[in-house]
C-alpha cells in the first residue's frame, strides 16, 4: 500500500501537467482532470480503508530513512482528510465544467483553469500527507499560489483588488509559518514533526510557548480565526461560483488540520488551551454577528465559514480524544456542507442573476429543485437533527460537558446560540429568496431586511440564464454526499474517534514514525 | 549556539524595513516589503545552522562535528524559489492593476465603504465631510484614475438601489 502514498499527489500533479499540454483543447483538459481527481478519490478511498485496517502507512521519499529524508505520513485522519477533499475536488471541477460548458468558459479561461485547479488539488494533498514541518510549508505555498492565480482569475477591476488583500494576508502568514519553522528548528534541530514532538519537550516552557504562538498565528490566518480572519469575507465572494466553493471548503480546513497536529503532537501541553477556548468563542459569535448582518448570499456565507472555524477550534482546544476526535467528524461534515451551500448559492446566481436577497424572490416556483439544493444544506449546517451538523455539534458539546470547566460551559452555550443564528440568517434567505413571490421584491418592506449591508454589485441584476444539467447534477451529488454523512454516521464517527484516539499525546504518532527510522 | 551577530543585526534591518514597507498603500512598496521580509527570513533559516565550519561534503578525516549544517542551505533554497515565484506574480498583479486603473494605490474595500456610510444612526453632513477617517483624504488625493470613477459609480448604483428602502424608513424617523 505504501507505493499509493505519493500517487495521491503525483496524480493530481501530472494531470496538471498534462491539461497544460492540451491547452488549446477544453475538452481533453475536461476529461484529464476529472480522471486525475477520480484516480485520486480512489487512490484515496484505497488508503482510508488500508489505514483503519492495516495502521498507518509511512514512506520515505527517495528511500532515505527517517529522520534524513522526507517523509510522508497518512494516519486516520490523513486519509479521512484525503477523501474528503479528494470528493469535493471532484464535485466541485464537474460543477465548473457543467459552468465552463455553458458560459463558453467567459468565467473561468480553461487553458489556465484545470492545470491551476489541479495544482490547488496537489498542494491541498501534500500539506494533508506532510510528515516534516517544512513539506507542510511546502504544501501550503503549491495551494496557496495556486489560489491567488484561481482568485483573480480573468482579472477584473473586483477581482484584482480583492486578490491583492488575499495575497499579502496570506504572504504575511507564510512568512510567520516559515520564521517558526526556521526557529523551531534552531531550537530542536530538525524539521521532521515526529523528532521536534519527542525534542520539543526537553525545551524551557516559555521558549515552547513563543515557537507555539508563532505556529498557531501563522496557521490561525489561514484557517480565519477570529481577530485574523477579516480578510476572508472581503476576498472569496468577488471570486467565480466554483471557485469560491472549494476556497470555503477546503483552504480553511488545511489551516484547521495544521492547528490539529499542532496541538496533538507538536505541542500537546495544555498550556494555551485555554486562550484557544477564547479564540474559538469569539470566532463563533463574531462571525455569526456578521452572517446576520449581510443581504448578499456569498458573503453571508463566507461569514458563516469564519463562525463554523470556532466549533473545530473549541473541538482541538479541549485537549481530550473526545474533542479531537468530535473535532475531526465536524472538519469533515463542514467542509462538504459549507461547498454544497457555495455550489447551491453559484445556482442561485444563474438561475435569479444575484446574489443579494433584497433583489431575489420567488425562486421556489421557479426553480424547485436549487430551492430543495439549498434548503437541504441550510438545515444541516444550522444544525437540526438529525443531519450531521446536528451530530458534529453534539458531540462537540458532550465533549466540552465532560471536561467541564465553567469557560466549556459558557462555550456550549455559545455555540448553541450561534448554531441558532446560522440557521436564523440562512433561514432569512430562505424566506426572501425562495418563498417570497417575485412580484413582491419592488418595494417590499420587512424588519427583517432592515440594517442590512449591500455588496456594492448586489444591487446589478444580471440576466438570468438557464442552468446546465451537469452544475444541477454535481450541486446534487454534494447534496447527497452531505444526507450520506448522516446515514453512514455510525461507521464515520468511528473512524473518527479512532483518529482521535490516534491523536491523543504525540506518542503514536511518533513510533510509527521512528519505527521506520529503527 | 553562536551566532554571527553582522547576520543578526542584517536581518533586524531588513525586518524593520520590509515590514515598514508592507504597511504602506503602494502596491510597488508592498512587493518591495515583501522582499526584504523574505530575504530576512531566509537569513534567520541561514542563522540557524549554527556554528559555521567546512562544507558538508563526506571525507575521510573530517569529522561531521566540524562540517556546516547543510540543511538549512536546503530549506533556504527552497524558500527563495518560492519568493522568487510569488513576487514574480505579485508584479503581474501590480502591472494588471496599473493597466486597469492607472493606479498603484490599493484603495479601500468598497464593502468597507458601504458599511462605513451604512449605519442605522442618521448622519449630519458636516461630520459626513470631516468624518472621513483615516486614510481616506490620502487615498481620495492619491486616486485620480478610472478605479476611482469606477468605484464611484459602483457606490451609487449601490445608493440608489438602497434609496427606495432607507428613504422609507429616514421618513419614518423625521416623522
Amino acid at each position: 500500500m505504501t507505493p499509493l502514498v505519493p500517487a495521491a499527489v503525483l496524480i493530481p500533479l501530472l494531470g496538471a501537467a498534462v491539461t497544460l499540454l492540451v491547452g488549446h483543447r477544453p475538452r481533453m483538459q475536461r476529461i484529464v482532470a476529472l480522471v486525475a481527481l477520480s484516480a485520486v478519490v480512489v487512490t484515496s478511498v484505497v488508503l482510508l480503508v488500508a489505514v483503519d485496517a492495516g495502521g498507518p502507512l509511512v514512506m520515505e521519499a527517495g528511500g532515505w530513512a527517517v529522520p534524513f529524508g522526507i517523509v510522508l505520513v497518512v494516519d486516520r485522519l490523513s486519509a479521512l482528510m484525503l477523501v474528503v477533499s479528494s470528493v469535493v475536488l471532484l464535485a466541485v471541477l464537474v460543477f465548473s465544467a457543467g459552468q465552463g460548458i455553458a458560459d463558453g468558459d467567459d468565467e473561468t479561461p480553461v487553458s489556465i483553469y484545470y492545470p491551476t485547479y489541479l495544482i490547488l488539488g496537489t498542494g491541498v494533498f501534500a500539506a494533508f500527507i506532510a510528515g516534516d514541518l517544512f513539506n507542510l510549508y511546502v504544501g501550503f505555498e503549491i495551494l496557496l499560489v495556486a489560489s491567488y492565480v484561481l482568485l483573480t482569475l480573468g482579472g477584473t477591476g473586483p477581482r484584482i483588488r480583492a486578490g491583492i488583500t488575499y495575497i499579502i494576508v496570506s504572504l504575511v502568514s507564510s512568512m510567520l509559518f516559515l520564521s517558526s519553522i526556521a526557529m523551531i528548528y534552531g531550537a530542536v534541530g530538525t524539521v521532521n514533526i515526529a523528532q521536534i514532538s519527542e525534542r520539543m519537550a526537553e525545551l524551557p516552557v516559555d521558549v515552547q510557548i513563543v515557537l507555539h504562538v508563532m505556529l498557531l498565528t501563522g496557521f490561525g490566518i489561514k484557517a480565519a480565526v477570529f481577530p485574523l480572519s477579516f480578510w476572508l469575507p472581503d476576498s472569496y465572494p468577488s471570486a467565480p461560483a466554483p471557485v469560491t466553493a472549494v476556497f470555503a471548503g477546503l483552504l480553511t480546513k488545511v489551516g484547521v488540520y495544521a492547528i490539529l497536529r499542532t496541538e496533538t503532537i507538536i505541542f500537546p501541553g495544555p498550556e494555551l488551551n485555554p486562550a484557544l477556548l477564547v479564540v474559538a468563542l469569539l470566532t463563533m459569535v463574531v462571525g455569526v454577528l456578521g452572517a446576520v448582518a449581510q443581504a448578499d448570499i456569498k458573503r453571508l456565507l463566507s461569514f458563516t465559514l469564519v463562525s463554523h472555524i470556532g466549533y473545530m477550534i473549541l473541538g482541538v482546544a479541549l485537549g481530550s480524544a473526545a474533542g479531537t476526535s468530535a473535532a475531526i467528524y465536524y472538519v469533515v461534515h463542514h467542509i462538504i456542507v459549507q461547498t454544497t451551500l457555495f455550489l447551491a448559492a453559484g445556482l442561485i446566481e444563474r438561475a435569479g442573476g444575484s446574489t443579494s436577497i433584497s433583489r431575489l424572490g420567488g425562486m421556489l416556483a421557479a426553480s424547485p429543485v436549487i430551492g430543495v439544493l439549498f434548503f437541504v444544506p441550510a438545515l444541516n449546517l444550522g444544525g437540526i437533527p438529525p443531519f450531521s451538523g446536528f451530530i458534529g455539534k453534539l458531540a462537540l458539546f458532550e465533549a466540552s460537558a465532560e471536561q467541564g470547566s465553567p469557560l466549556a460551559y459558557v462555550l456550549i452555550g455559545a455555540g448553541a446560540l450561534v448554531s441558532l443564528l446560522t440557521l436564523y440568517s440562512l433561514m432569512r434567505v430562505w424566506n426572501m429568496v425562495f418563498w417570497r413571490p417575485a412580484k413582491d421584491v419592488e418595494g417590499y418592506e420587512s424588519s427583517s431586511l432592515r440594517h442590512m449591508s449591500e455588496a456594492p454589485g448586489g444591487a446589478t441584476l444580471t440576466d438570468a440564464r438557464t442552468t446546465p444539467r451537469l452544475m444541477v447534477a454535481a450541486t446534487a451529488g454534494m447534496v447527497a454526499v452531505s444526507v450520506a454523512l448522516t446515514v453512514f454516521a455510525g461507521p464515520l464517527f468511528a473512524v473518527s474517534a479512532r483518529a482521535g484516539e490516534d491523536l491523543e499525546g504525540p506518542r503514536f504518532y511518533v513510533e510509527i514514525v521512528q519505527g521506520r527510522g529503527g | 549556539m553562536t551566532i554571527s551577530l553582522t547576520l543578526l543585526i542584517v536581518m533586524a534591518v531588513l525586518y524593520a524595513g520590509g515590514i515598514y514597507l508592507m504597511l504602506e498603500r503602494s502596491m510597488t512598496r508592498v512587493l518591495l516589503g515583501f522582499l526584504l521580509v523574505g530575504n530576512a527570513t531566509n537569513l534567520l533559516i541561514l542563522i540557524m545552522t549554527g556554528v559555521t565550519g567546512s562544507a558538508p561534503i563526506v571525507e575521510d578525516g573530517v569529522d561531521a562535528a566540524e562540517m556546516t549544517d547543510p540543511l538549512p542551505q536546503a530549506l533556504a533554497l527552497t524558500a527563495i524559489v518560492i519568493t522568487f515565484a510569488v513576487s514574480a506574480f505579485l508584479m503581474a498583479l501590480i502591472y494588471r492593476s496599473w493597466k486597469l486603473a492607472r493606479e498603484d494605490e490599493l484603495v479601500d474595500d468598497p464593502e468597507d465603504v458601504a458599511l462605513r456610510s451604512a449605519s442605522s444612526v442618521p448622519q449630519d453632513p458636516a461630520s459626513d465631510a470631516t468624518g472621513d477617517t483615516d486614510f481616506g483624504s490620502r487615498a481620495e488625493a492619491a486616486v485620480a484614475g478610472a478605479r476611482d470613477v469606477e468605484l464611484e459609480d459602483e457606490l451609487a448604483a449601490h445608493d440608489s438601489a438602497e434609496s427606495g428602502r432607507s428613504s422609507g424608513r429616514a421618513e419614518g424617523a423625521d416623522r
